[in-house]
């Protein structure tokens, strides 16, 4: 069995965290294969080679393939697909907009957010915002599977797989790129940070929100938010931590002024150590949390800031 | 242009799912139900474009069991103007998947003939995000998943998608499948006399078996089991002890 893995690459870059934890999960499934599409891709195919655990690198450059357009991507993969029994990729939000569209067009059904693999068929996901484990067994001649990066750890470095360039047919042009609006940050990424510092609506404004991210700096920390925090617009929506934003899983959460609901806790419960700071004794983050302080979070983030 | 709306009728967001203790799923009998929070969205997104005079028809669509028709009245009392209720399960623990969904919305389409299809990103109890990606790969359409900003300008719109880095903005020839996420829109209550209104709008039941869709799943489930719970800690009484014990578990 053989397996085809879409690199995670964005403007030709590859994220190595991404695609190596998506080759941890993958490489009981057989070789693993990884594809790095985009207009430029050369550079990501050879950081993906080297990768512990890739038996092989496809490139594809077109420009059709720049800013990972869900339409000529899946073309793509569903063009190379004969080759493969496993076709997966790390869960980003690129890739859940690409790869239910890959198993549409294999009529086959995509298995999301894949936190488990049982065998080659059986694989277990959260659902009910990771309420319920589900272990389902595919039917399918072909699995089309999206992994969750935050329950796999990352392959390490020190494979040399061969690279190999592949063409790229044409595709009917059904939707185009206008532009992106990406905040720079020197802050570690969110889904690979080891500390994350999160606010939630007891933040109250953009404003206060420069309070969590002080503590974020004094740390090395990414900085997270709860859903209120960020439909409220006191954080940007790439900050969201939760059932349908990122899925966190750091060495250490710290939680301000985040009440725990469900919804958040599905993408920060499996936090090595979670931090709560509320100043709500009854807020239902202080169940899963490992350290519980009833403070005020404009006296306690400040005061912990400059005493750590 | 015509829109057509997906709905699907799931546990209500403030309840928390239950597993059954035979392991064979989570427990939705005597459980509180509602329309799923992002096809409330999708709902929302398709009144307002019909207010901004770029929609002249709203189509509901609920694909599941009879009960869903309480969902399509919801859609209709917001502003939807009619509704197609597709029962495929008998039982409410018969999720249908995402793929067997999209195929039946395909030949809704070819049959409706609209220039958009709204639905949400994702149902909040499969937590697939897929069902908009399948359809627009059956129709060959375009597809605008995880938008916060849909403009329609004349044959394409211009959406707004959230993705891992920020914000990304395309645009998509029509016609188009577009999902919906979180920032799009507060979706408005129904106010009474349109919840009395929608019970006189056209709610058309049929059958998958009428549009020759073979519904039965391709994942086996094998089991649902509960997570691993995770214990409460305790409780520290001021900054500097936070600060001990975190240094003794060496995080920072």
């Amino acid at each position: 069995m053989a397996v085809l893995l879409l690199g995670e690459v964005n403007n030709g870059e590859l994220s190595v965290d991404a695609t190596a934890k998506a080759v941890t999960a993958a490489k009981s499934l057989g070789d693993v294969t990884v594809l790095c599409a985009g207009a430029s891709a050369a550079a990501a195919g050879e950081a993906a080679a080297k990768i512990d655990g890739v038996a092989k690198v496809l490139v594809a450059e077109d420009a059709s393939l720049s800013h990972r357009l869900a339409e000529p991507t899946a073309a793509l993969i569903v063009s190379l697909a004969g080759d493969y029994s496993h076709i997966v990729a790390p869960a980003t939000t690129d890739a859940k907009n690409v790869m239910p569209r890959v198993a549409a067009l294999l009529d086959v059904m995509v298995i999301s957010d894949v936190s488990g693999v049982v065998d080659a068929d059986t694989f277990e996901r959260p659902i009910y915002a990771g309420n319920a484990i589900q272990t389902v067994k595919s039917k399918d001649s072909k699995k089309v599977i999206t992994f969750r990066t935050s329950t796999f750890d990352a392959a390490g470095e020190g494979g040399s797989a061969a690279v190999e360039t592949v063409g790229v047919s044409d595709a009917p042009s059904l939707s185009s790129w206008i532009e992106d609006k990406v905040a720079e940050s020197d802050r570690p990424e969110l889904t690979s940070a080891k500390i994350v510092v999160s606010g939630g609506r007891g933040v109250g404004s953009e404003e206060d929100f420069k309070v969590i991210e002080a503590l974020a700096d004094k740390l090395g920390a990414a900085v997270g938010a709860s859903r209120a925090a960020v439909d409220s617009g006191f954080a940007p929506n790439d900050w969201q931590v939760g059932q349908t934003g990122k899925v966190v899983a750091p060495e250490l959460y710290i939680a301000a002024g985040i009440s725990g609901a469900i919804q958040h806790l599905a993408g920060m419960k499996d936090s090595k150590i979670i931090v709560a700071i509320n100043k709500d004794k009854e807020a239902p983050i202080f169940q899963v949390a490992d350290f519980g302080l009833v403070a005020d979070l404009f006296d306690a983030v400040p005061e912990l800031t400059s005493k750590l | 242009m015509k829109v057509l709306v997906p709905v699907k009728r799931v546990i209500d967001y403030n309840v928390k799912a239950r597993v059954k203790a035979d392991g064979s799923g989570v427990d939705l009998a005597n459980v509180k139900m509602s329309m799923n929070p992002f096809d409330e969205i999708a709902v929302e997104e398709a009144i307002r474009l019909k207010e901004k005079g770029a929609v002249e028809e709203i189509v509901a669509v609920s694909i599941g069991v009879k009960q869903a028709q309480e969902t399509l009245r919801t859609a209709l009392a917001m502003g939807a103007d009619r509704a197609i209720l597709v029962v495929a399960a008998d039982d409410v623990h018969n999720d249908i998947e995402p793929l067997a969904v999209a195929k039946i919305l395909a030949k809704i389409v070819e049959e409706e003939a609209p220039k958009m299809v709204i639905l949400g990103k994702q149902a909040i109890d499969n937590d697939m995000n897929a069902t908009g990606q399948m359809l627009a790969a059956l129709l060959g359409w375009g597809q605008a998943t995880f938008a916060s900003e849909v403009v329609v300008e004349g044959e394409a719109a211009k959406v707004t998608r959230e993705v891992d880095g920020g914000l990304q903005t395309i645009e998509v020839k029509l016609p188009a499948i577009v999902t919906t996420d979180l920032r799009l829109n507060e979706p408005r209550y129904a106010s009474l006399p349109n919840i009395m209104k929608a019970k006189k709008k056209p709610l058309d039941e049929k059958t998958a078996a009428d549009y020759g869709v073979d519904v039965s799943p391709r994942l086996e489930v094998v089991k649902t089991t509960e997570p691993e719970a995770r214990q409460a800690g305790e409780m520290v009484p001021d900054v500097d002890t936070l600060i001990a014990k975190l240094k003794e578990k060496g995080v920072v």
